[in-house]
């Protein structure tokens, strides 16, 4: 049974809002040359969209790819391969219907079971995927207990009801689940041609998309090169004609090569920001980008330390650190200093009222003094904690700042610098005091941060636990407008301070500005590169 | 001198079993592994991802696994972080590269350095030998890290001469830069290890001998000083040539060239197992077969020595 309102209102979607393939404005000319290169870290660890799992081979997975749907400049959906979709009564089926002109770049046509083979794919133990626990943060029926091989991955809950119409069950209503279809790992890939290549797929001249590119060249550790692909439904709105992403992994090294007119973007090295935004007002940005930075405290209660299992002395430790130094003096690329968990620009969040949010840091670090007095520590009863943190410059330099603002109020904080599997495998085991921590959204809603800090997450590596956080967490899942009740968690988490926020991110680039398109104000920094386009000066 | 070289290959199996065997244990020893991930993988995933990998088998089987893979097959087994490729492949694209590049740097480290370790030597004292130990001294201190940099700078944003950075399948333009950075240390050793062997030959008896007989100077250098001031160089030469050949991860990382040393590295910080034990086999291998070339050339250099 369907819920007709929600009937029309999806459909009415789904009409109302074309794909917006690049949308060039009134009084804008292209410019002749539509070649565009730009900057990768590091190696593309895989082209296969059930097995990738870094954020630089998902901007390629979205050029080669197209999932149900898309998102435009600001991170609002679009149709992608979905032109919409009903949901029933009881919020847990998802009936989604697919565009009949959709093809896979070797000219199959892009169906329901496409998407139902990709899906399966990802649960399948046998395949591996690192990403496998997405289709269970989905929710989508018999995922969790596929993924333990518990059942036959043959009934997952997702359906192909005909070539066009795909039927999708999860377990509990999910308000946000529409926006986690955007992710890589729940693109459609072509069965034939796995099959016939086997590991051998993802390779140029293998590879079938069904994205507006096709890949032309990988040389791992090299470049990408990507044209577009005639294939795709909307080619004819595909503007940029060569695209090629070139790995350099030394971000000073990219920038020399930026400005030597060898890449269209890149990023700023830490604290180069304010030179080059003098020097190139037009090409250096700073955008907000959906990730947070904290100091995670270890409340274990066997590995955790004594000092940190009372409040106050929590309390005391995030309140003594001046954020604004942070932010102004070392990072300097318009990071925002945080004093919660969410990011501030997340869709829908509201900020709660923090008590020390508003106050000046003075008062925040008399409050400190105050707070660390009353429970027991002073000059005679110095505290002792120890920090680790992973190699980068970045992160030394806010460990050392921290460690004198601690210092200012009498705690004597040591530096642990560990290579990053060791810090992350010590995290993981509790095995640290208080550890340097970041967190990027999975999507651009406020459970992706919250969710992290609830008792059954398996990301929650201080083992804070509250019953009361948990259960707004809970109900949060089926409420007509979670938006109070992530209110309420935040000032849980205010409260009980299981961490000290640091900084909120942001996204510091150079990019030549004639580029147009690239979703600089999609909070999740999801680009899309047939909605990219270069203008004539 | 056959036998040698047979005893000698022969002993290599074994050193390369005990390098395997080493490398294998120091590996696991280390904390994390492939999949350590700032977000820790669900048990259930990971499980599965380890059983895939066969990294849920007890340590000896999967070394015996990983040995007889390479022994049967020359299967080096699949990276376990760029999944997309196997360690032969990985290798295959890679070593190519610092292959030409570290190859071209050793001719012209070798060709500099001797020549100015020559040069500072029979012109002992005078403003030429000045003049190439402030060069070989310049090079020495001045690390690739800092000379890479330098030589984009220059070169590619203020003269724009050359591209800043990538291989392009080894056009001429890519590798001038790589080049130049990597050698400029070894060309200091060079000459400075040639210049002091030389000014030692240079005051041996049967220099004298032949000064003493009237040959013209250049005949004594190049024919009698030259080839015996050239034993301490070549045993420095071997090593440095597997070093150069299997890529600096700084030129490497500074120049994008998609190389095999950075692989090396990243591979040890990724905790891919596969490709760290792939291209340390194959630096232990060429290091073994480079030592033994240095020795033949010991043997054909100085007639006293006898294998």
């Amino acid at each position: 049974m369907l819920n007709k309102l929600l009937l029309t209102t999806a459909l009415t979607v789904g009409l109302a809002l074309p794909s917006v393939a690049a949308n060039v404005q009134p009084g804008e000319t292209l410019a002749e040359n539509q070649d565009y290169t730009y900057w990768l870290l590091d190696a593309i660890k895989s082209m296969d969209p059930q097995i990738n799992t870094d954020v630089e081979g998902s901007g390629v997975l979205r050029a080669l790819f197209e999932g149900l749907y898309n998102e435009d400049q600001v991170g609002g959906l679009v149709p992608g391969v979905a032109t919409g979709y009903e949901l029933s009564d009881d919020k847990t089926t998802y009936t989604f219907h697919l565009r009949d002109n959709a093809k896979w770049s070797n000219g199959d046509p892009v169906t329901a079971g496409d998407f139902v083979y990709a899906w399966k794919r990802l649960a399948d133990p046998a395949t591996a995927s690192e990403y496998a626990w997405y289709m269970e943060l989905m929710q989508v029926v018999n995922a969790a207990e596929i993924i333990a091989g518990e059942k036959p991955v043959d009934e997952l809950g997702v359906t192909a009801i005909d070539d066009h119409t795909l039927e999708v069950k999860i377990t509990a209503p999910l308000p946000y689940f529409p926006k986690m279809l955007t992710h890589a790992s729940t693109f459609p890939v072509n069965q034939k041609v796995i099959e016939q290549f086997g590991d051998k797929w993802t390779e140029p001249g293998n590879l079938a998309g069904n994205g507006a590119y096709v890949l032309k060249e990988h040389i791992l550790g090299e470049k990408v090169v990507m044209e577009p692909n005639p294939e795709y439904w909307d080619n004819e709105n595909t503007i940029l004609q060569k695209v090629t992403a070139l790995t350099i992994n030394d971000e000073n090294a990219a920038l020399t090569r930026y400005l030597a007119g060898e890449l269209d973007r890149t990023q700023v090295p830490a604290g180069q920001y304010p030179r080059l935004k003098a020097e190139y007002p037009d090409e250096a940005i700073s955008v907000p980008q959906s990730c947070s930075y904290i100091y995670m405290f270890n409340l274990d209660k066997d590995k955790g330390p004594e000092a940190l299992k009372d409040v106050r002395v929590r309390k005391a430790l995030s309140y003594a650190i001046d954020r604004d130094i942070i932010v102004n003096n070392i990072l300097q690329g318009g990071q925002a200093p945080s004093y919660n968990w969410t990011h501030a620009a997340t869709e829908g969040f509201e900020m709660p009222e923090i008590d020390y949010a508003s106050w000046t840091q003075a008062d925040r670090t008399a409050k400190a003094k105050e707070l660390l007095a009353e429970a027991g520590y002073g000059p005679d009863k110095p505290l002792d904690l120890t920090l680790n943190y992973n190699t980068s410059e970045a992160h030394k330099k806010i460990a050392i700042a921290v460690q004198q603002f601690w210092k200012g109020v009498g705690v004597n904080l040591t530096l642990n610098n560990m290579e990053w599997k060791v810090h992350t495998d010590k995290m993981q085991n509790q095995d640290f005091e208080i550890a340097r921590y970041a967190w990027c959204g999975d999507y651009n809603e406020a459970s992706t941060y919250l969710d992290l800090f609830t008792s059954y997450s398996g990301h929650n590596n201080g083992k804070f636990f509250s019953e009361d956080f948990d259960k707004l967490m809970k109900d949060s899942k089926t409420a007509e407008n979670p938006a109070p009740l992530y209110k309420e968690a935040e000032q849980i988490l205010a409260a009980e301070m299981p961490f000290a926020p640091i900084y909120q991110y942001t996204k510091v680039e150079m990019i030549k500005p004639d580029i147009k398109g690239a979703g600089l104000t999609n909070l999740m920094q999801n680009w899309y590169l047939k909605d990219m386009y270069r203008v004539a000066n | 001198m056959i036998s040698y070289i047979a005893k000698r290959l022969a002993i290599a199996v074994p050193t390369l079993l005990l390098l395997i065997i080493v490398s294998f244990l120091l590996m696991h020893a280390a904390p994390g592994g492939p999949f350590t991930q700032e977000r820790a993988l669900p048990p259930q995933v990971l499980a599965n991802l380890e059983a895939k990998y066969g990294l849920d088998q007890p340590l000896w089987k999967q070394m015996a696994n990983y040995v007889w893979g390479i022994v049967a097959h020359f299967d080096f087994g699949p990276s376990f972080i760029y999944k997309d490729r196997t360690v032969n492949e990985i290798i295959a694209q890679g070593f190519p590269v610092t292959l030409t590049y570290g190859s071209l740097s050793f001719l012209l480290a070798v060709l500099v350095g001797v020549s100015l370790g020559v040069a500072a030597a029979i012109r002992h004292n005078s403003w030429l030998d000045y003049l190439a130990v402030g060069i070989s001294i310049g090079a020495q201190v001045l690390p690739n890290f800092v000379m890479a940099p330098i030589l984009v700078l220059v070169f590619t944003l203020w003269l724009r001469w050359l591209p800043g950075g990538g291989w392009e399948g080894g056009q001429w333009q890519y590798i001038v830069m790589p080049v130049i950075a990597l050698s400029t240390s070894f060309m200091a050793s060079i000459a400075r290890i040639t210049r002091s062997s030389m000014l030692e030959v240079l005051n041996s008896n049967h220099i004298r001998t032949a000064r003493a007989k009237g040959l013209p100077e250049r005949k004594v250098i190049l024919r009698h000083a030259l080839k015996p001031a050239m034993l301490p160089v070549i045993s420095y030469l071997g090593p440095a040539f597997v070093t150069m050949i299997t890529g600096s991860v700084v030129v490497d990382i500074y120049f994008s060239t998609g190389g095999i040393g950075k692989a090396f590295v990243d591979s040890a910080l990724n905790r891919d197992y596969a490709v760290m034990m792939g291209v340390t086999i194959l630096v232990g291998a060429l290091t073994i077969l480079f030592n033994l070339v240095v020795d033949i050339l010991y043997a054909w250099i100085d007639p006293k020595i006898r294998y």
